[in-house]
C-alpha cells in the first residue's frame, strides 16, 4: 500500500493502445483549471494569493527540456564547478578521445569571451556558446535556445559547461539527466559543505588534477566524507587530465549512462 | 529576476496599476541569502510594478526527517546529521521553498 494515501500500488496497471475508437464522449470530461484565490479588498484593490514557485517558470522549461533529450535519446550532462577546476580541459580532451565512438553536441556558458568556444570548436565537434553578461547562471530557456541552434542528432551526449560558480547554478534546474560537480585538488577539501547544494544536487563528483596531490594539501578522504554528509549517494571519479590517470573511468561511467541506460519505449 | 516578471504579468492580467504588497516564503535551506537578495531588491524592482510594494519575507526554518529512524527534527544545514542516530540520510520536510505567497494589486 502506498505510504502516502493508502492507495493500492500494488495493482496492475495498464497501459494499453487504442485502435477503436471508444464510446466515450469527450464532452462529458471537465476540468477545473486552478486558479488563484482572489480577494477584493476596499478601494478596488486586490488580493491574489499565488503560492507560486519562484523557479517555477525554470522549473518547466527544464522538463521540456527534459522531454526533448528523452525523445531523442539525448544523454544531456550539465557540468557544473568552480572556475578554473578544468572543465573546459576535460571537455576537450573527452572529446578528442571519444568523438569517433560517440556524437557529441557541447554548449558552453561563460560571462564574457568564446575563448571556452573556440577550444571546443578546434575539436570539430558542434558548440554553441551562451555569454550571459553579468548573469551567473545559465537557465532552462538558454538550453532550450541553443539546443534548437545545435540541433543535435538522435542518441547523441550533450554537454552543457555551466558558469564557473558553486552557487547560483545549483539552483537551476536546466533539464539534464545527470549533473556532474567537478572539483580540483587545488581547492579546499571542505568546498562539499561550504556549497552544499551543488553536492547534493549532482550524481557525480570528479576529483580532478589528481596528479598535484604531492604537492597540495587536500584530504581526498575528507572531501569524500563531506560529500556524503550532504549527498549520500553521490558517486566519486578521481582523475587527471595531464597524467590521464583515473579518466578511463570517466569514460567508462559515460559510456555506462549512454549504453546501458537507454529508456525503454513501448 | 522572475519575482518582476511575475508581478507585471499578474498586474496586467487584472488592469491593475502596480503592486502594493507582496509576501514572499523563502526556506532557510533555499539558499537565499536575506541581506543578498535585500541588496538587490532596490535595483531588480526600480522602474517596475514593484517599485513601491511592501515586501514581506515569511522564512520557513528548516525540517528534516531522518531515512533510518523516522525521527523529525530541525536543521539549519542540509547537512545536519540525524540527532539520535547519527546517520546523514535525510528527508528535507520544509526549508527549501522559494514561493510568491501572494500579492497585493492596486
Amino acid at each position: 500500500m502506498c505510504a502516502t494515501c493508502g492507495c493500492d500500488n500494488e495493482a496492475k496497471i495498464s497501459i494499453h493502445r487504442i485502435d477503436q475508437p471508444t464510446s466515450l464522449n469527450v464532452d462529458d470530461i471537465q476540468f477545473t483549471p486552478v486558479e488563484p484565490r482572489i480577494t477584493p479588498l476596499p478601494n478596488g484593490r486586490k488580493q491574489i494569493d499565488l503560492e507560486q514557485d519562484i523557479l517555477l517558470k525554470n522549473n518547466l522549461s527544464a522538463e521540456r527540456n527534459r522531454g526533448y533529450f528523452l525523445a531523442k535519446n539525448i544523454l544531456a550532462l550539465n557540468l557544473v564547478s568552480s572556475p578554473g577546476s578544468g572543465k573546459t580541459s576535460l571537455l576537450e580532451k573527452t572529446l578528442h578521445e571519444l568523438k569517433t565512438q560517440h556524437s557529441f553536441y557541447v554548449i558552453e556558458g561563460d560571462q564574457q569571451t568564446s575563448n571556452d568556444a573556440d577550444r571546443i570548436a578546434s575539436t570539430q565537434v558542434p558548440v554553441v556558446q551562451i555569454n550571459t553578461g553579468k548573469g551567473c547562471h545559465l537557465d532552462s530557456d538558454m538550453i532550450w535556445n541553443a539546443t534548437q541552434q545545435l540541433n543535435p542528432a538522435n542518441d547523441s551526449i550533450l554537454f552543457i559547461e555551466n558558469i564557473g560558480n558553486l552557487v547560483c547554478p545549483a539552483m537551476f534546474d536546466l533539464g539534464e539527466q545527470k549533473r556532474v560537480v567537478i572539483i580540483s585538488v587545488t581547492e579546499g577539501d571542505d568546498k562539499p559543505l561550504k556549497y552544499p547544494d551543488m553536492f547534493q544536487s549532482s550524481q557525480l563528483c570528479i576529483i580532478n588534477k589528481v596528479d598535484l596531490l604531492p604537492y597540495v594539501k587536500f584530504d581526498m578522504e575528507n572531501v569524500k566524507k563531506y560529500a556524503k554528509r550532504v549527498n549520500p549517494a553521490i558517486q566519486f571519479i578521481e582523475l587527471s587530465c595531464t597524467s590521464d590517470e583515473g579518466i578511463s573511468d570517466w569514460y567508462e561511467w559515460l559510456r555506462k549512462e549512454k549504453v546501458e541506460k537507454i529508456p525503454v519505449y513501448g | 529576476m522572475s519575482i518582476v516578471e511575475t508581478a507585471e504579468e499578474k498586474v496586467k492580467e487584472h488592469h491593475a496599476h502596480s503592486v502594493e504588497e507582496i509576501d514572499l516564503v523563502i526556506g532557510d535551506l533555499a539558499g537565499i541569502d536575506s541581506q543578498a537578495l535585500e541588496f538587490a531588491w532596490d535595483s531588480a524592482v526600480k522602474n517596475t510594478v514593484l517599485q513601491k510594494a511592501r515586501k514581506n519575507i515569511i522564512h520557513m526554518p528548516g525540517k528534516a526527517k531522518c531515512l533510518e529512524c523516522d525521527c523529525e527534527f530541525d536543521i539549519k544545514d542540509q547537512f545536519d546529521q540525524c540527532p539520535l542516530c547519527g546517520e546523514p540520510l535525510l528527508q528535507i520536510l520544509q526549508g527549501k521553498e522559494l514561493q510568491i505567497k501572494s500579492m497585493i494589486l492596486t
